[in-house]
């Protein structure tokens, strides 16, 4: 994984240099964006500001329409700085339906009008639900709609990996 | 004690504090610690509620209480239907569930009611599918002012557990005193009502809180005093012999504020009666959260309103 990560801020860093924002959608994209940062660094020896994105008020799931649900606990927004003007990286572990990031391209519409926004996953499995591209990908995976993807960190989960399964087997 | 976060507030309604276990109350006050965060964005909205109609239904006169409702309301995107007592047909006769079945034809998502009959919201709460919110019924309860005057506490403190809470003024009237002393009852803080014996609730031991008549011992060690309003349109008769009267005996002075505890704060649920209960040197002094107050009673109405669109299901989210 940590070849992934040091791939990814490579293309990053060919796309837009150093002038840029990390922002990490909780919760696996937190950490995620801190790796990039951290290979960003040691690339380029450039300090690159990080947020960190909660999208669940903007989620299309959470309103009173919906079927009886359990509303998501409310996780912190965080943004370094302004982010008019400014090309931001969003960054997430898996891209599937796009739902969560059309969720939080709106969510960032609120706090201001970046440059361009960006999205780099460390995994995209396929079968979205929204015109929804990402610019930077870690792997590629090929997955049926009703396999499920997990990728665990360290930071969160106490180790590294990507799971492919309907129970959670070791996939690779 | 520790109070563990509940993962979701699984009810159709919030009618009162006493109704809620504290896991709960935890679970609120967390969700509108978050929610703050919206007021201090360039925009101020989110669009969580959109295509949802909330009535307020306020047939009892409120400024702050109503305001707040729908400046949370605004800020989750509802769509907000505004019926007070005067000036509608409740002033020609017609019945609390005649109002609310009329209401309901036009599909309220939330009603959000202030009544002057206690028990009011529960029992709306059972004729109508829409969630309530109680904001003030009666002498009984207002669960949202007791938890915004926690997470007030809990803001400046930390922690609400083993805080000493003195609630001084006309406890008997106050549904603020009722539900505070639920909550903080529920959270382990110490509750110290305070009032002349004409004023004090008859059924006081039973919401187990220490009972005073006199301001000045009960403000020994107090990490927080909270100034109550003379309520005198719920007072059939007049229970002390005058408002000079009771500012002497009663009202929390620079002086008197000197016996509680030095890092003590100073909450008024609004509107004050400056020269009453409260010296003005008091309410603006370096002391008072009562601004606080205010800005975080928006968060914490935000914040049922986001957990009661969950419904009353324990059906997990699809994410």
């Amino acid at each position: 994984m940590g070849r992934t990560v040091a791939r990814m801020a490579a293309e990053i860093l060919e796309r837009d240099g150093d002038s840029l924002m990390l922002v990490g959608i909780h919760t696996r994209g937190i950490p995620l964006a801190d790796r990039l940062a951290r290979a960003l660094r040691e690339a380029t020896g450039c300090e690159v500001p990080v947020g960190r994105l909660d999208i669940t008020l903007y989620r299309d799931d959470v309103g009173p329409w919906r079927p009886a649900h359990q509303q998501p606990v409310l996780k912190k927004t965080v943004l370094p700085d302004f982010i008019d003007d400014q090309v931001i990286y969003l960054v997430d572990d898996v891209l599937f339906t796009g739902r969560t990031i059309r969720a939080a391209l709106d969510t960032l519409a609120d706090w201001g009008r970046p440059t361009a926004v960006r999205l780099a996953v460390l995994i995209d499995r396929g079968h979205r639900e929204l015109p929804i591209a990402a610019d930077v990908v870690g792997k590629a995976l090929d997955t049926t709609r009703d396999e499920d993807v997990q990728v665990r960190l360290a930071e969160v989960d106490g180790e590294d990996g990507v799971w492919i399964g309907r129970e959670a087997d070791n996939g690779g | 004690m520790v109070v563990e976060s509940a993962t979701a507030l699984a009810r159709k309604d919030v009618v009162g504090i006493s109704q809620l276990d504290a896991g709960e109350i935890q679970l609120i006050l967390d969700t509108a610690e978050e929610l703050l965060d919206v007021a201090k964005r360039p925009i101020k909205k989110v669009p969580t509620l959109r295509g949802s109609t909330v009535v307020n239904l306020f047939m009892e006169p409120s400024t702050r209480t109503r305001f707040s409702f729908e400046v949370a309301e605004k800020r989750l995107s509802a769509d907000t239907l505004n019926f007070s007592a005067s000036g509608s047909s409740v002033s020609k006769g017609e019945t609390l569930f005649d109002t609310a079945q009329n209401l309901m034809a036009m599909a309220p998502d939330f009603i959000v009611i202030r009544h002057p009959n206690s028990g009011a919201p529960h029992r709306l709460a059972q004729e109508v599918p829409a969630s309530i919110i109680n904001a003030g019924d009666g002498i009984n309860e207002h669960p949202t002012q007791a938890l915004l005057d926690a997470f007030t506490m809990r803001q400046h403190f930390g922690s609400l557990e083993g805080l000493k809470v003195v609630v001084a003024g006309d406890i008997r009237h106050s549904r603020v005193a009722r539900s505070n002393a639920f909550l903080l009852a529920k959270m382990g803080a110490e509750v110290r009502f305070v009032a002349p014996a004409s004023l004090l609730p008859l059924e006081v031991e039973e919401l187990g809180v220490i009972t005073f008549v006199r301001l000045e011992p009960a403000l020994e060690d107090a990490d927080v005093v909270m100034m109550l309003r003379i309520q005198l349109e719920r007072q059939k008769r007049v229970n002390f012999p005058s408002m000079r009267e009771y500012f002497d005996f009663f009202a929390l002075t620079p002086e008197r504020l000197k016996l509680a505890a030095d890092r003590a704060v100073v909450l008024h649920p609004g509107p004050m009666n400056r020269g009453v209960e409260i010296d003005s040197l008091v309410a603006d002094g370096s002391q008072s959260l009562i601004l606080e107050q205010v800005t975080n009673g928006v968060a914490i109405r935000m914040a049922i309103l986001y957990l009661l669109a969950g419904g009353p299901s324990e059906a997990a989210s699809d994410s």
